[in-house]
């Protein structure tokens, strides 16, 4: 009767059938418990609660936010502090990693078991904590604002935040902007034309000067000749606090400063692998060939390293993005913090704050997945798997 | 075959037959302890002392429960929850009561799927700044930074305080309470704001205690009381009645030292069991209430013991003493 068990073709579809309605009935079954039990508890479900008023505060709002913003809105300025946070840390981890990457291969001693020493100690250590002990030695070495560390009466730096001067830009400021833009396509077509004259005539032009000329001048004369319609908001102490100008908490700060080192390490590891990876006779074979150090290292080197290394560094901008919601532990208000710290306990409905929270991480995440997947396709070895 | 089709049905028959439990009594009965939601550590209300072990006015709530349920109020497994997490404790079954200085407010009665059993603490937000700061006065405070504990009805009652005062503010938000008040004591924030009894126990805490004063505006109502979830009246009535038998035991002068003695009195007799057996009614035994007086003590005992005047906290009995002595504690009867 089951003899047609013993057809592999049966058997194979078979059992592909029997997982997946196990793993149906299971997710059904665990949502159907779920709702029973809400139902039965009497808790609130749905996500109404977006609409309503949040009711409470949140200092740093980069877009519009006030006590009657809804809690939608709420989640909104989370959503952007956490991307912020992320991408500046993005920003100073690739900058550090890249500089300590280098100098763990530099032929100095010092230098070189300096860079080893700093990426073991910070490895090693628990984000969590690095985050706590950035924040509280902030806290703690930084003056009272009364006391601010002053820098030309412009910049000030307490143990309420860094204070900087606010750009105000006029309307007038587009035309700069266009102007920028103008002279940086412009740069970018010399830049075409004089390598193609380069392949053609195998002459080498310096041709720096007009970069600058295009990239720079271009848009300082416009401003100029609209009469600077540029100026600053500078911070001025007010009572308790500094007012005006563009501050950063010290819980951003701390939150970078702990993410960027962290993350560092991990990236120049990635870089020194990348590096290593590249034979040495391939340096020798670029030097032989009458190239510059500089040409074998940039013609060379670099792209077969980054080949390697960057794979592993964009994972590490993933596990940046995704450390980042520990900004919670010490009071940043991103997303986890303000969503599914604060929201959550006025509204108390926890399934759908936390689906929705996972489901933004898990968005940012497989968009950097989709970054990293366009940046191998683009750096493949030309010819193969093709 | 058939036997793994019939293996497999059986099993997932038997996963659904699986659901939270609607009797919290029995559970707590059988399990020989009573799982108790507190603070991670404040003083005067839920705090763990010298001999390591949990101490405060919250916690002796969880261990009057104890006594009513298991006859013994040592039996009671303390866990530490942030304020954010204490609700999602409480409705996932983690906790069985939550005695941690929670605000009752109608939307977390009306949607959480909680329900508040009674009133063991009436308290109102106030503000905690430095002496040096020269500020008296709560109107003086705008432009001030706030350090807030992260998930409370504080941010909330502050909000809407500055609105109508048209202050500007900032905030400092944290998790734990030690690391609000560290901002506090570093000068992250001007001024600490959360329900004034714990102000008076976090000042006690400071390094140096004289150097911060509590201002003596307070912006809101906050009857701080045990919370367990909905769905159990039997339980509900249980912690509810715990609650007003420490606070009827007052009221009579029945101290944990004369439970013992017999009286000719009427009333107590009915709340000791003696008389009418209230604890069946319940589904408890009669010496429920005994035990609860015998082993923690009525409300005054408990108050004075943790946060009375001859404590370092310090704080006097105000609207928490007994309604016939000009404040509003109030028992329904014993009948």
């Amino acid at each position: 009767m089951f003899g047609f068990l013993n057809n592999n073709k049966i058997r194979f579809v078979l059992f592909q059938v029997l997982a997946v309605l196990i793993v149906a009935y299971v997710a059904y079954y665990a949502i159907s418990n779920l709702n029973y039990n809400i139902e039965r508890l009497g808790i609130r479900s749905g996500f109404d609660f977006l609409e309503v008023r949040a009711g409470f505060d949140i200092t740093e709002h980069l877009i519009a936010y006030t006590v009657d913003s809804s809690n939608l809105g709420a989640f909104y300025v989370g959503l952007v502090n956490t991307i912020v946070v992320s991408v500046i840390g993005i920003i100073f981890a690739s900058i550090l990693g890249f500089i300590i990457g280098i100098a763990r291969l530099s032929s100095n001693y010092l230098i070189s078991k300096l860079a080893e020493t700093y990426v073991e100690i910070f490895r090693n250590i628990p984000i969590l904590l690095q985050i706590f002990f950035w924040y509280n030695l902030m806290l703690i070495s930084l003056p009272s604002p009364r006391n601010s560390f002053d820098f030309f009466d412009k910049v000030f730096f307490n143990l309420r935040g860094i204070y900087l001067p606010k750009p105000i830009f006029e309307s007038e400021f587009s035309w700069v902007v266009i102007a920028f833009f103008l002279g940086a396509s412009l740069s970018f077509f010399s830049k075409r034309f004089f390598s193609k004259k380069h392949d053609k005539t195998g002459t080498k032009q310096r041709t720096w000067h007009y970069h600058l000329l295009s990239l720079l001048g271009l848009p300082l004369g416009v401003y100029l000749l609209l009469g600077a319609p540029l100026h600053f908001d500078y911070p001025s102490l007010q009572g308790f606090n500094f007012e005006g100008g563009l501050s950063f908490s010290p819980e951003f700060l701390a939150l970078v400063l702990a993410l960027s080192i962290y993350t560092a390490t991990y990236i120049s590891e990635a870089i020194r692998a990348g590096i290593e990876s590249v034979d040495n006779g391939q340096k020798e074979a670029g030097l032989a060939m009458g190239l510059t150090q500089t040409q074998t290292l940039k013609f060379v080197l670099l792209p077969q390293a980054l080949r390697v290394a960057i794979p592993p560094i964009i994972n590490q901008y993933l596990n940046l993005t995704k450390n980042s919601s520990l900004a919670a532990a010490i009071g940043y208000a991103d997303l986890v913090g303000v969503f599914s710290g604060t929201v959550l306990n006025q509204v108390g409905q926890a399934i759908e704050i936390i689906l929705m929270t996972m489901a933004v991480y898990l968005t940012l995440s497989l968009l950097i997945s989709l970054g990293l997947n366009f940046v191998n396709h683009k750096m493949r070895i030309k010819g193969l798997n093709e | 075959m058939n036997k793994i089709l019939r293996f497999s049905t059986a099993s997932l028959l038997a996963i659904s037959g699986f659901n939270i439990q609607a009797d919290t009594l029995s559970d707590i009965q059988t399990r020989g302890n009573l799982n108790c939601g507190v603070t991670t550590g404040l003083a005067g209300f839920s705090a763990i002392n010298k001999q390591r072990k949990w101490v405060g006015l919250d916690v002796d709530l969880c261990r009057a429960v104890a006594a009513a349920t298991l006859g013994n109020s040592e039996k009671v497994k303390y866990i530490p929850l942030t304020a954010k997490e204490r609700f999602t404790a409480l409705q996932s079954g983690e906790i069985d009561i939550l005695s941690r200085v929670t605000t009752w407010t109608l939307t977390r009665d009306a949607s959480l799927g909680l329900n508040f059993a009674g009133v063991n603490y009436y308290d109102g937000q106030g503000f905690m700044v430095k002496k040096s700061l020269g500020v008296k006065d709560a109107n003086d405070l705008n432009g001030a930074t706030f350090c807030i504990n992260k998930g409370t009805t504080t941010e909330l009652n502050l909000a809407d305080y500055a609105k109508e005062k048209g202050f500007k503010y900032k905030t400092s938000i944290t998790d734990t309470i030690a690391q609000t008040k560290s901002n506090f004591e570093t000068g992250r924030c001007d001024a600490l704001t959360t329900d004034q009894s714990r102000l008076y126990a976090l000042r006690t805490t400071l390094k140096d205690p004289s150097s911060a004063i509590v201002l003596s505006n307070v912006i809101s109502k906050e009857p701080l009381g045990p919370v367990v979830r909905q769905g159990d009246d039997k339980w509900f009535n249980i912690v509810r009645w715990t609650l007003n038998a420490m606070i009827t035991a007052e009221e009579l002068g029945v101290t944990s030292k004369t439970v013992d003695k017999p009286s000719q009195n009427s009333e107590i007799n009915r709340l000791l069991g003696n008389t009418d057996l209230l604890g069946e009614r319940l589904g408890l035994d009669k010496k429920w209430s005994y035990n609860i007086i015998k082993q923690v003590g009525n409300y005054s005992e408990s108050f004075e013991r943790n946060i009375g005047v001859n404590t370092p906290i310090n704080i006097t009995r105000g609207l928490n003493a007994l309604w016939k002595d000009g404040g509003i504690l109030y028992s329904p009867p014993f009948r």
